[in-house]
This record gives structure tokens, sequence and C-alpha cells, in this order.
């Protein structure tokens, strides 16, 4: 085990790394099987996706899906809410670096960053106006097993002035994080020594 | 094509769900090669197609969708009908609502604890080691993932579960904790859409 001790770590937007609990290949030995399917070249210095390239397939279409939620930006929910409900559904699971990561985002594309600190310091139910309340509402129920989600966020969802396209994106943006929190939390830990990765 | 998000949430070719999702191309494309990577590998690898339908209905049958737990259900029946049974006592003695979990105690976050059932499985014996402790990471992963830790890894590794079984097990749980939610926030916009023009 790599890294400062993380049973510290609380909700921040600080860098902070992870080290994994199984041992990724060696960037030396990745195949160009490997290489694809991490898409992105620079995803090879990840200790992260080196581990998911154990099965090129499946994080290849992981990449492909959170790519297209959070980048396609035409039309829909805009970056800094998208950014928002994986930040929010991050701080719902527990996921303390996911949270970090897209805390950053969220307070960087919003110009927010102190509605955002209330996110992490205080949690989901911490006051927030209208459009990012019901945003943080909608990706809470969505987090809830068995989902918890209903008629009336969406309802909400459209008080605040989201088209049908920004709902599915939300919908869309808070499930992937149900999907990236859980490999996250269970293949590793932060460490609040980034320069270790 | 229908694909097993349009299957499960209902949707129809050229409906306002189907347009909608045409405007996400590439996670549409993707969220189904996800399903194929996972539920029908070319080459199963690493965890047999029996186990990986065997943990999809387990953990579809946590999130308690009857639509989408009797697709998955199904799936087993076809290739495994005899663990439906055990398959659906384990989701009867596992079933519960999460996310839930404590932190560490001497931690900041220690205060938001949340303490519920640490499921173990009620016949490991029907399901096989392998596949008892799948169950049981699998639970762990769905209600309580901010919990895991080292030991469960090395549970699974106990079990006969190599690194890169475990890095399958664990993308298969989380895609369909991503799936799921995907169908189920997809069928109430439908829902609202319909109310809508009527």
């Amino acid at each position: 085990m790599t890294g400062s001790t993380t049973d510290q770590l609380g909700f921040t937007t600080d860098q902070l790394g992870w080290a994994p609990w199984l041992t990724p290949p060696a960037e030396h030995e990745l195949t160009e099987a490997h290489r694809e399917a991490l898409v992105d070249a620079s995803r090879a210095a990840s200790p992260y996706f080196r581990l998911l390239a154990r099965d090129p397939d499946i994080l290849h279409a992981r990449t492909k899906t959170d790519n297209d939620i959070f980048y396609n930006t035409k039309g829909g929910l805009p970056r800094p809410e998208r950014e928002l409900a994986a930040t929010a559904t991050s701080r719902r699971n527990g996921c303390v670096f996911c949270a970090s990561v897209h805390a950053r985002f969220a307070a960087h594309y919003s110009k927010r960053p102190d509605d955002v600190r209330r996110l992490l310091d205080e949690g989901v139910a911490a006051p927030q106006e209208g459009r990012w309340r019901a945003v943080i509402d909608a990706s809470v129920a969505l987090a809830a097993t068995p989902s918890e989600f209903g008629a009336e966020h969406i309802e909400a969802l459209r008080a605040a002035g989201l088209d049908d396209l920004a709902i599915s994106d939300t919908i869309h943006a808070a499930a992937f994080f149900n999907w990236a929190n859980r490999l996250m939390l269970s293949l590793g830990e932060p460490t609040s020594d980034r320069k270790a990765h | 094509m229908i694909d097993v998000i349009d299957h499960l949430v209902g949707i129809e070719p050229d409906s306002p769900l189907d347009r909608l999702r045409e405007q996400r191309p590439d996670a549409r494309e993707h969220a189904q090669r996800g399903f194929d990577a996972l539920l029908t590998p070319d080459v199963p690898g690493a965890v047999s197609l029996v186990e990986r339908d065997a943990v999809a209905a387990f953990v579809t049958g946590l999130h308690s969708d009857p639509r989408t737990a009797r697709f998955y259900a199904d799936r087993l029946a076809e290739l495994a009908p005899e663990l439906l049974g055990a398959v659906r006592l384990e989701i009867e003695a596992g079933s519960t609502t999460g996310p839930y979990g404590t932190y560490p105690a001497d931690g900041p976050l220690a205060a938001e604890s949340d303490e519920g059932l640490r499921y173990r499985t009620r016949q490991p014996e029907a399901l096989g080691t392998r596949l008892a402790a799948a169950f049981e990471h699998a639970h762990l992963l769905v209600f309580r993932p901010r919990e895991a830790g080292p030991k469960d890894l090395r549970a699974l590794a106990d079990a006969g579960w190599s690194d890169t079984a475990i890095v399958t097990l664990s993308q298969l749980v989380a895609f369909l904790s991503f799936q799921i939610r995907v169908v189920a926030g997809l069928r109430l916009l439908g829902a609202a859409q319909k109310e809508t023009t009527s």
C-alpha cells in the first residue's frame, strides 16, 4: 500500500492521488489492445486506468460512454450541471476521490466554488438555489437502491428550465457515476500525496 | 436497432425517447457494447458465462425493478436453470435500501456513518465457493461501496478470483448499477412525455 494514510480524508477539492489494491500492468507491459482500450494515450500513466485495462473491452466501452455523457455539448445540460450531478452522486455514495475531481470541474465551469464547497462540506442536503437543487435531488434519488427517482424529480427539473435532452443528460451523468464510484471505491483508495501518481 | 436499454425501457423506434438517445450516439452505442463485453463476451476468459449471468440476476434482483430483474433472470434460466432458485433466495436475503455504510470512526466523516445489512450468502453451498464470494462482494458494491477495502479483494482471491477476474466482476456490478438507473430514469421521462402530449 502506498501513499499517506487515507482513513482521515474528508471531501475536498484538493488534488488527490489514487492507489490500487491490485497490481495494474506496468506501462511497458501494455499491449496494443490495452492501449486501444485506454482511448486517450495519456491514461497509460494512470494506475487506475491501467488496472481497468486488465479487461480491455469493458474499459473501452466505459470510457466512450463517459466521454459522450460528459463532453458531448450539443444541446442538453450545460457542462457545469453535468459535473454537479457527478459530484452530488459521488458525495452521496461516499466516493471522496471522484467527488474531488468533479467538484473541481463543477466549480471551474460554473464559477460557483462556494456552492460546490457547501455541497462537499455539508452534504447533498445543504441549501442550493433552484436549478442546482433540482439536479442534486435528482442525482441523490437515482443513487438510491432501489431507485427513488420519481415523476416529482422530472417535474422539478422541468420547472428549473431543463428540456428533455437536459433531463436525459442529468439521468445519464448521475447514472454513470454509480458506475464510476463503485470502481474507484472498491479497487483502490485515494491518497493525499498526488505526487506518487 | 433496439438495444438492451431500449428493450428494458420500452422505447419504440422513432419515438421521442429514441430521438433523445440518438443525440448521444456514442453513449448509446457503448452502453450496449458494455453489455456485450460483460454478458456476451466472445471469450469469457477469467469469469464464466454462468457466473456473469448469475451475478447479473442477483444484482438486478436487488434493485427491485421487475422488468430489468426478469430480463436477467431469464438469461440465467436459459444458461443455468438449476441456479435460479438459489439466486432468488439470495435476492430475498440481500434485499434492503441503500447506499449506506460506515466511515472510519476516527475520520472526518464518522458522523455520516450509516449502519445496514451486512449480507452473507444464505446458502453458499448451493452457489459454490466462487459464486458465493462474488455475491457477497456484489452486495457490498451495490449497497455500501464506501466500505470496500483490500480485505474484500483478498476474500475474492481466497475464493479463486484472479486479479483480472476481480476487475471484470467489479465492472459487471458497476455497469449494471449504471444501466439500471438509465432505464429507471428514461422510463419515467417517457411517462412524463406522454402525459405532456396527451
